[in-house]
This record gives C-alpha cells, sequence and structure tokens, in this order.
C-alpha cells in the first residue's frame, strides 16, 4: 500500500473547478514531482492532503494518508496528521514564519502540542534540527527572530519545522522559488539529503528541478493530471502535447547558444557609476554600487548578472536617473546626463525605459489599457489629437501581440503575460533606444518567458532596440544577451561577450552561478553546489575581495586586498587567481 | 470568482447606494419643497397652540414647541441646515486634505516636514478656544461654523492621504510615469489621487456624521446656529428637556438624524466598492 493514495480529487470554488478527478499516489520514501503552470491547481492539491483548503471551497473524492482519510476529517484527526504525518515547506518562509516569537520556540512548539517531547529534551532536539538543517551555531539561532535571517536561512528553519516530528510525507510548495540560483541549488540539496526515509511530494512550475530531484513526476494541466511516470521516461519521450511545450519552454541552459557580439555605435556609456545609502546606525555608508563601468551598443543586449543584494537594480536606476549616484558619470549619445531624471532632456528621457518585474505593480490599478500605453505621448507627442493617440496605442499593442479587445480592460483583468505585454507596450510606444527590462520575466511562467523573450529579439531585430537585461536567471540570460556583466556585493567581477563567458567562466563566482543552474535533464540534472554560505550582509562587506568567504580558492591575499579589475583573453575580471584557474 | 456571484455582489453594491442614496435624496427634496408648501413659517408663533402633538388639523404635521411654532417646518429648516453644514464641511476638508496630503507625501523630504508639523501644530490648538476666538473677532455667522469644522477635518484627511501616498510612491507605476516624464501634479492627480479615492471615500462618510454632531454641540453650547434659525442637532436638544409628555419633540428629530447619518455610512460604503475596481473582481 502507497503511503498517501489520492483518488478522484475535485475541488471547486463555487462554479470554478480548481482540481478536477485527480488520482495519484506516493510510496513510502517515494520522492515525486507535481509540475504544472500558475493556475493548474498544484497548490491546491497540497492544501487539500493538508486539509487546509479554505472554507468555501468544496472537496469531493477521497485523500488517504496512510490509511487515514483526509477530506472531511474533523480538527482532531487532521491536527495529529498535520506534523506528525506530513510536513509542509511553503513558498515564502518569511510569511510562514511568525514574526515575534523565535524560531527555536517555533519549532520546538510542534514538538509539544503533539507530546513528542519536553522541556531541555524539546530544546535538544530543536538545537540538533536546526544543526543538520545547517544553520550555523544553533543555540544563537535558536533564540533568533524570523527577519534576522537571510532567505535561505529562513527557508532551512522552516524545513527544520516540517521535519522536526519526524513525519511520513514532506510536501514541498514552490520551496525554492523566491530563492537565488546558488541558495536554490543548497536547499534542494538540503531536502535530498536530509529527509531519510520521508517521502517528499515537490510543488514546482521548473522542470529543471523536477529532472534533479524527482524519482517520478505528475504534470497538471487546468486542474487535471495530463501526464505521470518516471521522470526520465517523461522527459525522454513525453506522453502529451502539453508536456512536450513545457519541456520546449523550459530554459535548456547547455543547447541555448547567445547571439554573437554586435559592433553598433556606442550609445550609453556609464563611467564607474557608485551609489550609496547612508543607513542609520551604521558606521559610514551602505556601499551599493561601487565603481561600475558599462558600455551599450545599438542593437545590443547587455545582461547584469548576480544575486539578490549585489546591486544590478540599484545600478540600471541608477543610470535611469531615479535614484542618485554619489560618483561617476553616464553618457548618451555623447551628453552628459549623470543627474536625476527629472533635469534630463525630454528627448533622452523618451530614449531610456524601463520594464519592471511585476507586470502587475507597474501598470496603475486605476486606469485602462489604453490610457496606460497612451501615457509616454502625452508627454513626448503632444501634437496628437485623440484619433491619432488610440491608432498609436493600437500599433503599440499589435507589435506586442494584443489586439484591440485589451483597450477597455483593467490591469487586474489581464494575467501576467499580458500585463508585461502592455508595459512593454508603453515602453516601446515612443520607440525608445534603450529598453532596461528589470527582471522582466522573473514573475512569469515558463512559456509565457520564452514569448516574452522572442518578442524582445524581434523587437531589436525590427528596430535596433539596445536592452539592458537585469536578471538572476543564467539560462535567459544566455539565449538573449551579447554580453553579460556579473555583479557581487556591488562590484564588478567579471565582464564578457556571453559566448566567451559561458563557454570559458573565469571568475569562481561565475562558476558557481553557472554550476548552480538546475538543468531540464534527468540524465545531467546541474544544480551542483560549488560554493558555501549566502552573500554577506552589504552593511558589513568582507575585506579584501568580497567573495573570500565563499570562495574555494581563497587565500591570505584574497582576505587583505582587494583584486583589481583585469583585462584576460577579452574578458574583464576582478580575482587574483585568474591565471591558475584558466 | 464565478459570474453569479459577481454579478450579486455587483448589484448589492449599487444598490446599498441606490437605497441610501434615494433615502437621502427625498429628505433633501422634502426639505426643500416642504417649507414652501406649509401654510406655516419657522418663526411665527400661536400662543393659542403651545406644545399641541401631531395633528392634521391646521396641519401642524410634527406638532408645535413650547413657542406655538410649527415643528414640520421647523423640522426641515433644521434638515437643511444640517445638511448644508455637512455637506460643505466635508467638501472643505476633502479638497484640501487631499491635495495638502498628496503633496507633502509625493514631494517628501523637507517639505514634507515642514507641512506635516504645520498640521500638527494646528491639531494642538484647542478646538473650542479656536472657534470661540472666530466668533469674538468675527459676527456670529452661518459660513463661520462650515469654516471651524473644515478647519479641524481637513487635518485628519491630509494625515491620512499622506500616509496612502507614501505607500503609493514606491509603487512602480508611480516610478515608470517618473521615468516617462510625467509632470509632478499630474502623477498626483492622475496615479496618486486614484488610488486613494477608495480610503478617502470611506472617511468622507465618517467626517460627515462627525460634521453633523459637531455642529449640534456647538448649537447646544450656544455658539452654532443662532435662534430662531435651527438645526437638526439643536432640534434634538431642546427635544431632550421636554421628553416627558411632549415625545415628538425628540423622536421626530431624532429619527430624521439617525436616518441620514445611518444613509450617509451606507453610501459611502457602497461607493468606496464601486470605487475600487479590484474590488469588483
Amino acid at each position: 500500500m502507497s503511503l498517501l493514495d489520492v483518488s478522484g480529487l475535485t475541488i471547486r470554488y463555487g462554479d470554478d473547478e480548481v482540481v478536477s478527478g485527480l488520482s495519484f499516489s506516493v510510496g513510502t520514501n517515494e520522492s515525486v514531482g507535481l509540475v504544472g503552470e500558475s493556475g493548474s491547481g498544484k497548490t491546491q492539491t497540497a492544501l487539500a492532503i493538508l486539509g487546509l483548503v479554505p472554507r468555501q471551497a468544496t472537496v469531493s473524492g477521497s485523500i488517504k494518508l496512510g490509511g487515514t482519510e483526509v477530506v472531511g476529517a474533523g480538527d482532531l484527526v487532521l491536527n495529529r496528521l498535520r506534523a506528525e504525518r506530513v510536513g509542509i515547506v511553503f513558498q515564502d518562509p518569511m510569511q510562514a514564519l511568525n514574526p515575534y516569537v523565535p524560531i527555536g520556540m517555533q519549532i520546538r512548539r510542534v514538538l509539544i502540542e503533539h507530546g513528542i517531547a519536553k522541556g531541555y529534551e524539546a530544546d535538544q532536539r530543536v538545537m540538533h534540527m536546526l544543526d543538520r538543517v545547517g544553520l550555523p551555531d544553533p543555540e544563537r539561532q535558536f533564540r533568533a527572530h524570523a527577519h534576522q535571517l537571510s532567505g535561505g536561512m529562513r527557508q532551512r528553519a522552516m524545513i527544520a519545522s516540517a521535519l522536526i516530528a519526524q513525519p511520513e510525507l514532506l510536501i514541498a510548495d514552490e520551496p525554492t522559488t523566491a530563492l537565488d540560483v546558488t541558495v536554490q541549488a543548497q536547499i534542494l540539496d538540503l531536502l535530498e539529503r536530509i529527509r531519510d526515509d520521508t517521502a517528499l511530494l515537490l510543488i514546482t512550475h521548473d522542470l529543471a528541478i523536477v529532472a534533479g530531484h524527482c524519482e517520478r513526476m505528475l504534470v497538471l494541466d487546468g486542474g487535471k493530471l495530463v501526464e505521470e511516470g518516471q521522470t526520465r521516461k517523461v522527459f525522454s519521450v513525453p506522453g502529451t502535447a502539453h508536456t512536450k511545450t513545457l519541456l520546449e519552454a523550459a530554459p535548456s541552459f547547455d543547447t541555448t547558444t547567445s547571439p554573437s557580439p554586435v559592433g553598433g555605435e556606442l550609445l550609453l556609456d556609464v563611467d564607474s557609476a557608485s551609489v550609496s545609502y547612508r543607513e542609520r546606525g551604521a558606521d559610514g555608508d551602505l556601499k551599493a554600487v561601487q565603481e561600475i563601468g558599462l558600455e551599450l551598443r545599438e542593437g545590443e543586449t547587455v545582461a547584469v548578472v548576480g544575486e539578490s543584494g549585489s546591486g544590478k537594480s540599484t545600478l540600471v536606476r541608477a543610470v535611469l536617473g531615479l535614484i542618485p549616484m554619489r560618483a561617476g558619470q553616464v553618457t548618451f549619445c555623447g551628453k552628459d546626463i549623470s543627474g536625476p531624471v527629472q533635469a534630463r532632456a525630454t528627448e533622452t528621457r523618451r530614449d531610456l525605459q524601463l520594464v519592471f518585474q511585476d507586470p502587475a505593480g507597474s501598470l496603475n490599478p486605476q486606469m485602462r489599457v489604453e490610457p496606460i500605453v497612451a501615457e509616454p505621448l502625452t508627454v513626448h507627442e503632444t501634437n496628437l489629437d485623440a484619433a491619432a493617440r488610440k491608432v498609436r496605442v493600437m500599433e503599440a499593442l499589435a507589435r506586442v501581440g494584443l489586439d484591440e479587445q485589451f483597450l477597455t480592460r483593467f490591469p487586474h483583468e489581464l494575467s501576467g503575460g499580458q500585463a508585461q505585454r502592455v508595459a512593454i507596450a508603453r515602453a516601446l510606444i515612443v520607440n525608445p533606444k534603450v529598453l532596461v527590462c528589470d527582471e522582466a520575466v522573473a514573475a512569469l511562467d515558463a512559456s509565457v518567458r520564452s514569448q516574452i523573450l522572442a518578442l524582445l529579439r524581434r523587437e531589436q531585430e525590427d528596430t535596433g532596440l539596445s536592452i539592458i537585461f537585469i536578471s538572476h536567471d543564467l539560462a535567459v540570460v544566455r539565449s538573449i544577451s551579447h554580453r553579460v556583466l556579473v555583479l557581487y556585493l556591488g562590484r564588478l567581477v567579471e565582464l564578457a561577450d556571453s559566448e566567451v563567458m559561458f563557454a570559458r567562466p573565469l571568475h569562481p563566482y561565475t562558476r558557481a552561478l553557472l554550476d548552480a543552474v538546475p538543468v531540464p535533464d534527468p540524465l545531467a540534472p546541474g544544480g551542483r553546489l560549488s560554493i558555501k554560505g549566502e552573500m554577506p550582509s552589504i552593511l558589513a562587506p568582507p575585506s579584501g575581495c568580497a567573495f573570500h568567504p565563499r570562495c574555494r580558492h581563497a587565500d591570505a591575499r584574497c582576505k587583505t586586498e582587494r583584486p583589481e579589475q583585469r583585462r584576460i583573453a577579452g574578458t574583464e575580471v576582478a580575482c587574483h587567481h585568474v591565471e591558475e584557474l584558466q | 470568482m464565478s459570474i453569479l456571484s459577481r454579478t450579486i455582489a455587483h448589484m448589492r453594491t449599487s444598490r446599498t447606494v441606490m437605497i441610501s442614496g434615494g433615502i437621502l435624496g427625498v429628505i433633501a427634496l422634502i426639505a426643500i419643497v416642504g417649507p414652501w408648501v406649509s401654510p406655516h413659517s419657522y418663526l411665527d408663533t400661536d400662543f393659542d397652540r403651545l406644545l399641541q402633538a401631531p395633528t392634521l388639523r391646521a396641519m401642524n404635521l410634527f406638532g408645535t414647541d413650547d413657542l406655538g411654532r410649527d415643528l414640520f417646518v421647523r423640522t426641515l429648516l433644521g434638515v437643511q441646515v444640517t445638511l448644508v453644514v455637512a455637506i460643505v464641511a466635508s467638501v472643505v476638508s476633502l479638497v484640501i486634505g487631499v491635495l495638502y496630503g498628496a503633496t507633502a507625501g509625493f514631494v517628501g523630504g523637507r517639505v514634507d516636514a515642514v507641512m506635516m508639523r504645520l498640521v500638527d501644530t494646528l491639531y494642538a490648538t484647542p478646538f473650542i478656544f479656536f472657534v470661540i476666538l472666530l466668533l469674538v473677532v468675527f459676527e456670529r455667522n452661518f459660513l463661520l461654523i462650515f469654516v471651524a469644522i473644515g478647519a479641524i477635518n481637513w487635518l485628519d484627511m491630509a494625515r491620512i492621504v499622506r500616509g496612502q501616498t507614501l505607500s503609493l510612491r514606491e509603487r512602480e507605476f508611480v516610478e515608470s510615469a517618473k521615468l516617462i516624464g510625467v509632470s509632478t501634479p499630474r502623477i498626483i492627480l492622475r496615479h496618486i489621487a486614484p488610488n486613494i479615492i477608495g480610503v478617502v471615500i470611506v472617511y468622507v462618510t465618517l467626517t460627515i456624521p462627525q460634521a453633523i454632531l459637531i455642529e449640534s454641540f456647538l448649537s447646544f453650547l450656544g455658539l452654532g446656529i443662532q435662534e430662531p434659525q435651527t438645526s437638526l442637532g439643536k432640534l434634538v436638544s431642546v427635544g431632550v428637556l421636554k421628553m416627558d409628555g411632549s415625545a415628538w419633540m425628540l423622536l421626530i428629530p431624532a429619527t430624521l438624524l439617525a436616518t441620514i447619518l445611518l444613509c450617509f455610512n451606507f453610501l459611502g460604503d457602497g461607493l468606496r466598492d464601486l470605487f475600487d475596481s479590484r474590488q469588483s473582481r
């Protein structure tokens, strides 16, 4: 008999059926991936297994966990099930942890409530668990609050709390989506290592993760199970068209080729830009970006890459004039435009446009699509009358693949992909020379992401648009960019043509980033760990080379002396050990 | 959410607005037309008919008071005064408060600090003291009551709007508007103001009853509406004194006052749902 038996599970919200007739099982000690795009019912399924579906939903069918029926079970039965037999790790640990209660006390509570251990013994078990999930100095972490931990550490604490009562099944709902790629690799590795004989149900939209960590996989589409099988088999011979599309949309890192370098005219030249914030209570300024140079040519895409906190968004915001620079110069088409955006000439403002990560947040919720897209025209082309403006809006929408039925919609009536298209249309309507995309595809499903990337590439071919592309996703970066800039703690560590960088990364940090990318291939899943720990706080940057605490090549010199930026075979790199590593 | 429940939700919000708005409209209409139709005027006294209970004889529909004045006309006059005071005071506080708060919040920095300290200073001024000063310096005047109430209420509004603006300012659509080159007044009008209207509407529905109450409080102290003019608050306070034996003098204006307050609250609730486009999902 299998551990978890789901049969004919149907979840409805009013007339909406979010999960329909779902049947699957998870065996003891098995790891199963539950894959689907947003809205496919993955999370609802997970909640139903825990009996956590909201009251207004109706659940029918049967979920048997080790012989106990969950559907329709009372609170007493469910409370015994949770933690003792099934644990869950959510996507956002900040929201899953109580901000007012120390981490250790939260985990300890599980033991007390379930009568597993108490007093000193409970403390010891929590401490031991914290140690196992890789939280350094468990005694201190026991008393730490959620906000004092980094994202990765919080997720480790969540895992500790899910596993403390030694459940038979661990459900992980997008456990690494909110984390950086290197931390993602660490967390997935930890899940794999720590679960002993706990079965794992891993819910994700990322096929690459499933490829590396699950024996079996289930593919959901619109609440229905469309495919089920051994991971290797599904990847090599996808049984349905939907799985095939998912696999094609997944950024297959190793087969992607980068566009060749272009030799257009120099458009934007950023010279040793520095940004610092004054931080209350800190000694001196918080140096978010230090002496970074960047060149952008016509028709070129430059990617800015780094983990969160590396300063990539700060850098482009300073270039765009949204935040002040402490030092450095920005030259656009031969003119110095270093000041704030309000001080720039109208034409310059028109030529530099930005697309944000969160498509819904960058559109005014109280405006319809037509005035949103038309807004740049009201500033830059004031001579247009209403009819001419509408024609231009329609043209811009057509460029991004939307038709006139969208004109009267409100942002909340658009899907994520459609909203991002509207945001791109608004940026492109005045035909800018430079488009800055700040994680513009990070929040989108894989299939939508590849459509948006194709759209950007086509615009570039048609109009010679230059793009600055900020991303933490190296597979995406590889497919779209001509040159790549890698940042670490506000400093440049490597800059090269993307063909060169992906073929022969020089800096140990770049290598670690590349190694950590999971690959949607069960035979060579990638996602390897080659660095330890997480990015230190920018408030207390390490001495010498900022990367040395995580670098396995670090020696005494790296601790004291900051490496200068050097040019080696077409690559700008800042590392003392480049020669030996080459 | 399904189509059915969406329709129900929509109908309910519109129905609240329709019914409460309708009742307010009818009350206002009667208050305007009534005194013209009635054979009595608000200041004529009739010493033969003191403290008459409501009757159809001689058209004393709401009875008469202890001076023999017709209460039907006086009550309607009170409704007129109350509504005008409440609405004008709220509109004054709305306009000043929203513009002031949005500007302080959006511009930020030193401008914000100076503007909000001014608000704090005004807050610290005792309200009654302020009103007495006004009434001493100027002649007793209907308009002064609006000024006094408006001057107090816009402070709350400015604080609320500033707080909302501070959080909106960081939103990406505002940053994106700045980048496009949209001017600051236009950003405030087109991007900030529409997004705080939901909160503001709710707050106005709180201000209107508050303004009505302040007005009756001032009238009670003898600082507000002066005899022979009247307001609902004043009628209620007189009615309380005559509660034994002449209950109509209290019950009729009190019922009207309660109805008006309730209708404004429901109206605000419904309007908020209609204004907030995200809620109609």
